[in-house]
């Protein structure tokens, strides 16, 4: 059939039950993308002769004749659309994904269609921005930061974020300079994981586990193997018999060795138990559907206190607790941590309040649009190449190369863009199988994610239950916190232990009290498994402890503004757990003294926004405080390249990866700082074993503070050696010299850096290790109306105050924060993976999952503390994980105050809380 | 996304064309739903858009409305006839989980014969009354209740390879005062419950319509407008609330009372 994309012909023809998404894809227009699939996300808008389609759903036989129109088809870099324009302007995207179907899909609206803005965008989903940026984008209204609507170029009452800038003048850090990819992201045309053709690509399809514990008694791949088209069928017989773990770490050691590439034994509903690999995904489903397999129904258990009794199935029972780091594989058990400092009962004995309680948290899907992939292949020299959708390639290259026992110069991992992350994507999911299959076939090969994949396969945010008791005098002042832990791992241990520790770490040591005890259990069920989110296991121990601090407040008649001030730590108080803690951590720049105030004082001068009229509606105030450390424990190591090129521009080589969290911003900033240049002469390669050293990779917050710390030392370096080598030319003192955009300049003298430097350029390394850490503050505080006929909870008032120290690009900054608190609103109101209580996951599709639309959030106003971080990049925080963190207890403790009852457990639907209400 | 396992769509030009339906082989019309979903059963899609059919035949008996109209065309029906009821057509739309760009190919057909609970144009069509043209597959034609035609979540009353032709609207139910209210679990989310009022004027009963709380739509029919209490137990008295992603069923039930009695008011304000 004949039909056009952007007015360019084509004649092709479909499949019959092909998708115009595909199909568009297969003429090699990228710029349509996979969110869902089902019709629910938008990513993949597209106009169909000017109507807008989701394409995913839309039979692509139906497009003979007609014209499509992409992203690309509205404006392309250098001569961009309004509305395109209008999105880089305003910074109102991060990882991008979504960005393309959103510009197709707001080029239709005209200005009637902007009052209906909820409406017409609910089906456009973006995870990242929290959707304000966006609003603004299509309605062109500034809204500043402390969340007033602003006519054009009147003044921003009392915020610290500056507008968005174009790149091109020397601007750098603290000013709010556009995203290097900024127009390709809005064209379409930034490539993510799989937007490249290869011929011959080969697709890979798993046959996944119809039990929860099963053993593979035989497996007969023959009919399979059979089928025209099919290139391998792999199964556990064909696994390396390395046991790994699919979490990454920059000490493997960190995570439990349990997981084989192919087992043959299944511990969850829907685990992989072999894989197709065929011409094309369609032969490699049918494929699948051939294979017989049969099981020995093993018994199962998956209810995480009931999976630690005698007489529950061992889960992992062949493993060896030694070798594989799992506390007691018999008993179900990978972590535990048990520890007292001072002594609780004495502390709760002399109490004059007490506050005990239990709360839980539920399964959360990270939903980044991009769903996992990798496509692998062996290139020229021989190397087994991934392209890979991950936050940690680095981390992956080591495990695959000890997986499949190759010396690391064999194996190459990299990643275009990454469409979203969130922590899910600091695991090993596709990227094992495609090595296993590529090296089966010699043959590139490609794994894609589907959605139901990402909600049934994929580690979802830990389950916890947590028990937390206070003790405090009748002032307020803390005497005692006991805190109870009980983490759902599921059937891998992966992020377990990781996350139990951390859950337990800055939760408790944020607060100064002489007696505490920690209890906590890290278990396994035949549950989906577990695995790292944003946050890394604390916002659900904050989310009890900071809830258990408001019940406190008001069992003592103390404002929980005042009683946070009473016991907060300050910077000459240690930080303590169950002991002090290690002296990496600093409580540098301190903020949260005046996080605290902020957020009272916006609260107290509240907005115009008023709650519903009617006896229904009760209004209430709630706030929560958190901290964090602004990167792992332990080591996070960055080694980077910065290199005067033979053009005249800059290389930065650096191996942590973009997906949304704006690092490659950072970054050039840095560079183009200390190289006194516009940004616009800085090249970023980033996220490839070739182009930097080493980069632990993209989790713990560490793009600014690690990565960013290690260019911008190279960047000086750099600088250093370009004005000597301007010294040694011209026999004058390096102090004499200056850099000017591309030139060296003296009182004397002027040297273009591209002649200096010559055709081989120059090359200056710099490398971090994050030895040294610093701590980071956000309070969050609501102001709520909630309607005690229905549950429906309003948020009039939302406020986040944070400590980032110096702000390398706020507005920047500011995406960071509005994004963590739009998925924390998700996972606070909304957000729950629901399981069928025997392993099953029933919330299979995005419009069963309610991950924010635009018409869930509020504009939330955001303050910074004025504080300089003694570590960071010019006196720069990490900012990323943080303001999830406070933001589900304050909710919590807002519906409270307007309540009267307490939420104990997420998330806090409207089915909830109307149950709260009955009795 | 991509139906693998469909190797062949047949454009039906005439009702003789829909004999291919059967087993494997299934009606396709804007696609939103059966693309949604991966069903490896299926092997031959049958074009329902190639009839051509009319979207709308309004007449003196009242309007029929295609199965394959799309719900962007029935959400700007226009307003020149006098409907009272014609508020409820764009207020049904907006009950779709669907986006603006779902109406454009989402048919109304397509909508009622997935049978979810949430269906809003089960909602709308249960609500109005209107009568489901149904083409047999033996050739023969029928008409049933559109709130008889769903029975269940994702279940109908529809045999292989009957076809949903359309939907009549009787002029004496377009001509009714409506209210329409519906909750989610978030502001605009997929639906929890759409409760619809419905007083007819010439004999000024009442019926209230309760769906996606609901298995199925379930009506409740009073020779006039019920006081609060009359219509809370008669809301009470439903039995098929359902719990799932989007709302447990003891919220449904309780919120349903909550908006049928504002429906009862709002349709009390306008009987006067």
């Amino acid at each position: 059939m004949t039909f056009s994309i952007n007015g360019e012909k084509f004649d092709s023809e479909p499949r019959a039950g092909q998708s115009l998404r595909t199909f568009i894809r297969d003429q090699k227009h990228f710029e349509v993308k996979k969110g869902c699939d089902t019709g629910d996300c938008g990513a993949c808008s597209v106009l169909v002769d000017g109507t807008p389609v989701h394409s995913c759903v839309y039979p692509a036989f139906r497009a003979a004749g007609k014209d499509v129109t992409t992203a690309a088809g509205l404006g392309m870099p250098g001569y961009l659309s309004a509305v395109q324009q209008r999105f880089v302007d305003h910074a109102a995207f991060q990882c991008g994904f979504c960005t393309a179907g959103m510009v197709v899909t707001a080029s239709t609206f005209d200005d009637e269609d902007l009052a209906e803005l909820p409406r017409l965008l609910k089906g456009n989903l973006c995870r990242c921005t929290g959707y304000r940026a966006i609003h603004e984008a299509i309605d062109h209204v500034h809204t500043d930061s402390c969340g007033v609507e602003l006519e054009p170029g009147a003044e921003a009452p009392k915020s610290r974020t500056t507008p968005v800038i174009k790149t091109g003048p020397r601007a750098s850090v603290g000013t709010s300079v556009t995203a290097p990819a900024s127009e390709r992201v809005v064209s379409g045309q930034e490539p993510f994981t799989l937007d490249i053709a290869i011929p011959g690509l080969l697709h890979l399809v798993v046959l996944k586990s119809p039990h929860a514990h099963a053993r593979i008694t035989a497996i007969d791949t023959r009919r399979a193997s059979a089928l025209p088209g099919v290139h391998a069928v792999l199964t556990h017989e064909h696994s390396p018999d390395t046991l790994f773990s699919t979490a990454r770490h920059e000490s493997r050691l960190d995570d439990p060795d349990d997981t084989l590439v192919l087992d043959s034994v299944v511990r969850f509903r829907g685990q992989r138990v072999a894989a197709v690999v065929a011409e094309s995904v369609g032969i490699a489903e049918a494929a699948a559907r051939l294979i017989e397999i049969d099981y020995e129904v093993l018994p199962a258990v998956f209810d995480p206190h009931l999976s630690t009794l005698d007489g529950a199935p061992s889960i992992h029972g062949d493993k060896n607790g030694t070798t594989s780091r799992i506390v007691d594989p018999q008993r179900n058990l990978v972590a535990e941590l048990h520890g007292e400092y001072g002594d609780v009962a004495a502390g709760l004995a002399g109490a004059a309040h007490t506050i005990t309680g239990t709360w839980q948290t539920q399964r959360v899907a990270h939903t980044h649009l991009e769903t996992h992939a990798t496509i692998g292949w062996i290139d020229e020299d021989e190397r087994l190449v991934l392209r890979t959708s991950s936050q940690v390639p680095f981390l992956v290259q080591t495990e695959i190369c000890r997986l499949f026992d190759r010396d690391p110069s064999t194996v190459r991992v990299f990643t275009a863009r990454v469409g979203g992350g969130f922590g899910g994507k600091q695991e090993i999911l596709t990227e094992d199988l495609v090595s296993l299959a590529v090296l089966t076939t010699g043959r590139a090969v490609q794994y894609e994610f589907t959605r139901e994949d990402e909600f049934t396969l994929s580690p979802t945010r830990h389950p916890m239950e947590v028990q937390v008791t206070l003790g405090a005098d009748a002032g307020g002042l803390l005497t005692a916190m006991k805190v109870e832990l009980l983490s759902d791992t599921g059937a891998y241990g992966n992020h377990g232990p990781g996350t139990m520790y951390h859950s337990c770490s800055e939760s408790v040591s944020l607060y100064n009290v002489p007696n505490k005890r920690v209890d906590a259990r890290c278990v396994y069920t035949n549950n989906v498994p577990s695995g790292a989110f944003r946050g890394y296991g604390l916002g659900q121990v904050i989310f009890a402890i900071e809830s258990a601090l408001d019940e406190l407040a008001r069992s003592v008649g103390v404002d929980p503004f005042e009683l946070r001030r009473l016991n907060s730590v300050t910077p000459s108080d240690p930080l303590i757990v169950t002991h002090v803690e290690g002296d990496d951590l600093i409580l540098g720049g301190y903020g949260l003294d005046q996080c605290i105030d902020l957020a009272e004082q916006a609260l107290a001068r509240g907005n115009s926004t008023v709650a519903p009229a009617g006896p229904e509606w009760r209004v209430g105030r709630g706030m929560a405080s958190s901290m964090i450390a602004t990167m792992p424990p332990r080591g996070h190591f960055s080694e980077v390249t910065v290199t005067a090129d033979a053009d005249g521009a800059y290389t930065v080589g650096v191996g942590t990866a973009e997906f949304g969290n704006g690092t490659t911003t950072v970054h050039t900033q840095l560079a183009a700082s200390a190289l006194s240049t516009s940004p616009s002469r800085i090249r970023v390669r980033q996220s490839d074993t070739d182009a930097a050293r080493y980069d632990t990779g993209a989790f713990g917050s560490a793009g600014t503070v690690v990565a960013g710390k290690a260019v911008l030392a190279a960047a000086e370096s750099l600088a250093r050696d370009l004005r000597q080598l301007a010294a040694e030319r011209t026999q004058t003192a390096p102090d004499a010299w200056t850099l000017d955009d591309g030139v060296l300049v003296s009182a004397e003298h002027r040297l273009s850096i591209a002649e200096l430097v010559g055709p081989d350029g120059l090359t200056a390394t710099a490398n971090e290790d994050g030895a040294r850490r610093s701590i980071a503050f956000n309070v969050h505080a609501f102001r709520v109306a909630v309607n005690t006929r229905t549950g429906e909870v309003l948020i009039l008032q939302s406020v986040q105050t944070a400590d980032a120290g110096f702000m390398l690009n706020p507005a920047q900054l500011r995406g960071q924060i509005e994004g963590g608190v739009a998925q924390a609103i998700g996972t606070a109101l909304y957000e729950e993976v629901i399981n069928d209580g025997e392993g099953t996951v029933l919330t299979t599709v995005l419009r069963n999952y309610h991950i924010p639309q635009i018409s869930d959030l509020p504009v939330t106003e955001v303050y910074f503390a004025d504080t300089h971080d003694p570590l960071g990049p010019f006196g720069a925080k990490s900012m990323s994980e943080a303001p999830y963190n406070p933001v589900a207890p304050a909710l919590a403790n807002a519906i409270t105050d307007a309540i009267g009852r307490r939420p104990m457990e997420l998330p806090m639907s409207r089915d909830r809380i109307w149950r709260l209400l009955q009795d | 996304m991509d139906l693998n396992t469909v190797n062949r769509v047949i454009p039906a030009r005439s009702r003789a064309d829909l004999g291919e339906l059967g087993e494997g082989a299934v009606p396709l019309a804007g696609g939103s739903v059966l693309f949604a979903e991966p069903n490896p059963s299926i092997h031959t899609l049958i074009d329902l858009q190639t009839l051509g059919w009319e979207p709308f035949v309004i007449s003196d008996d009242g309007l029929e409305v295609a199965a394959t109209a799309t719900l962007t065309q029935l959400s700007t029906l226009p307003d020149d006839r006098g409907w009272r009821a014609h508020p409820l057509f764009y207020q049904c739309c907006t009950a779709l989980f669907g986006s603006f760009k779902v109406w454009n190919v989402a048919t109304v057909g397509g909508n009622i014969c997935t049978a979810l609970p949430a269906g809003p144009m089960t909602s709308l069509f249960s609500a109005l009354d209107a009568e489901a043209l149904i083409w047999r597959a033996d050739g023969s034609d029928v008409r049933i209740p559109v709130s008889e035609l769903v029975t269940g979540n994702t279940t109908t009353s529809l045999n292989s390879g009957d076809v949903l032709r359309s939907l009549h609207v009787a002029a004496r139910s377009l001509g009714s005062a409506t209210a329409y209210r519906k909750i989610a679990l978030s502001a605009i989310g997929r639906s929890g419950a759409v409760v619809i009022g419905r007083f007819d004027p010439v004999d000024e009963s009442f019926v209230l319509t309760v769906s996606a709380a609901t298995v199925r739509p379930e009506q409740l029919r009073f020779a006039g407008l019920p006081t609060a209490s009359e219509l809370r137990t008669a809301i009470e008295g439903i039995g098929t609330w359902f719990t799932d992603a989007h709302g447990a069923a003891d919220w449904r039930l309780a919120v349903s009372v909550v908006l049928g009695e504002e429906i009862r008011l709002e349709l009390t304000g306008a009987a006067r």
